[in-house]
């Protein structure tokens, strides 16, 4: 299973640079510890102990997986995940 | 229609369907058209709700400056009221705005503080809290957290949208302050509990999210996620391609966070139809294209616009 995932500027020192990559997980959860595996330390960058971070966004196929199923959200082969910190508007 | 004076006119604005865009006669799309308002944009709401309580509440003195960040629709309004009331206004926009924003500003007569391109809106926000820091004789508004924002749009807009369209299924509208979002989808809640409340939010070019670190991230104090049924990231791409199809298909000229608001709207239009519902959805056009004419958003192919319009806060 691969799930592209956008990685913004400021998380792209974990990545190598990286602003595309591909990782596995049959939830959003599984997806964030498998990123984390092969960039150590993006997850805690990501979410906390009380899940995402207040700042930062998750969308599943332009979606805000806040109103889906936030971390427990599932996720399908050829789903796009998009992380963007949270930015004003107005 | 006649009203004493001008701002007396804000708001009570048309909402017409769009019969070529919805996908069937059970699904049908519905546009406020909020470009209707004196300075053409939504931001007349707030703008006016704002100023008209500092007064109520002694905040804003006659002679007072006004100090605001603001991408410019809200400038600009602010200004407009600003003029007839004596005040004067300064406003603090991200230097990466449409030309035209700027034009418009000084015309209304407001002085502009700019803030650096990167980091957006969030750097304009840092920097007017700074000035208003420094200036405590200055009046900030600030839309983001001001609940005169949300109040207005629970006292005009969502009433106005219940009365003609009782029907209504889902309203959606832009994420900016979350003013529209807040006001109107608490209104239709308490009238029609089950009212889907869709976020449209732009998704810009990475300049904008140039943050020097997470921590630097803003959520507008008025945001309450509860409101919400779903929240959509629509790109340059797609906001692009439904402000022209927009202009096409029914006439309306929109600015571009419009088309971003209707590719949402679609979405939803595409799934009711989809599994056979009934479905009467509305959705805001937060301003028109006039401002935007300089961005090249509507001239040659989608991918020459989106080229011109990066790295730009185009909503």
């Amino acid at each position: 299973m691969a799930i592209e995932v956008q990685i913004p500027t400021i998380l792209r020192t974990y990545t190598g640079g990286e602003k595309t990559v591909t990782a596995d997980g049959g939830t959003l959860a599984d997806l964030v510890a498998d990123l984390d595996a092969k960039f150590p330390g993006l997850k805690d960058r990501v979410v906390d102990d009380a899940g995402l971070r207040r700042f930062v966004n998750v969308y599943l196929n332009d979606e805000d997986v806040r109103f889906l199923d936030g971390l427990a959200t599932p996720l399908s082969d050829g789903d796009s995940v998009t992380i963007l910190p949270a930015v004003a508007g107005g | 229609m006649r009203y004493p004076d001008l701002l007396a006119s804000v708001g009570h604005t048309p909402l017409v369907g769009l019969p070529r865009l919805s996908p069937t006669a059970d699904v049908r799309l519905w546009a406020k058209l909020e470009d209707r308002n004196p300075t053409g944009s939504v931001k007349d709401r707030a703008a006016l709700a704002m100023i008209e309580r500092a007064e109520a509440d002694g905040t804003l003195a006659p002679g007072a400056t006004i100090l605001e960040p603001t991408s410019g629709n809200t400038g600009i309004s602010l200004a407009m009221v600003a003029r007839q009331r004596g005040y004067h206004v300064i406003c603090v926009m991200p230097e990466n705005t449409s030309f035209e924003r700027t034009q418009l500003l000084r015309m209304w007569g407001a002085e502009i503080v700019y803030s650096p391109a990167q980091g957006g809106s969030n750097e304009a926000v840092r920097v007017a809290k700074d000035l208003a820091s420094r200036n405590p004789d200055w009046v900030m508004l600030y839309q983001y957290g001001n609940p005169a924002n949300p109040q207005t749009h629970y006292d005009t807009t969502g009433p106005e949208i219940l009365a003609d369209l009782p029907e209504i299924t889902h309203f959606v509208a832009g994420l900016g302050t979350t003013g529209t979002l807040m006001g109107v989808g608490r209104f239709l809640r308490e009238h029609k509990p089950e009212v889907q409340i869709v976020a449209a939010e732009p998704r810009y070019g990475e300049l904008v999210y140039g943050l020097r670190n997470l921590d630097e991230g803003f959520v507008p104090e008025l945001y309450d996620e509860s409101v919400l049924t779903s929240r959509y990231s629509v790109g340059p791409h797609d906001a692009l391609m439904r402000t022209r199809q927009l202009l096409h298909e029914e006439g309306i000229f929109a600015g571009i966070s419009t088309g971003a608001i209707l590719h949402a709207a679609l979405g939803l239009a595409d799934r009711a139809a989809g599994s056979g519902q009934v479905a009467d959805i509305c959705f805001i056009v937060c301003d028109g294209g006039w401002k935007y004419l300089s961005t090249g958003a509507y001239e040659g192919s989608l991918e020459e616009a989106e080229q011109a319009i990066s790295g730009q806060l185009w909503a």
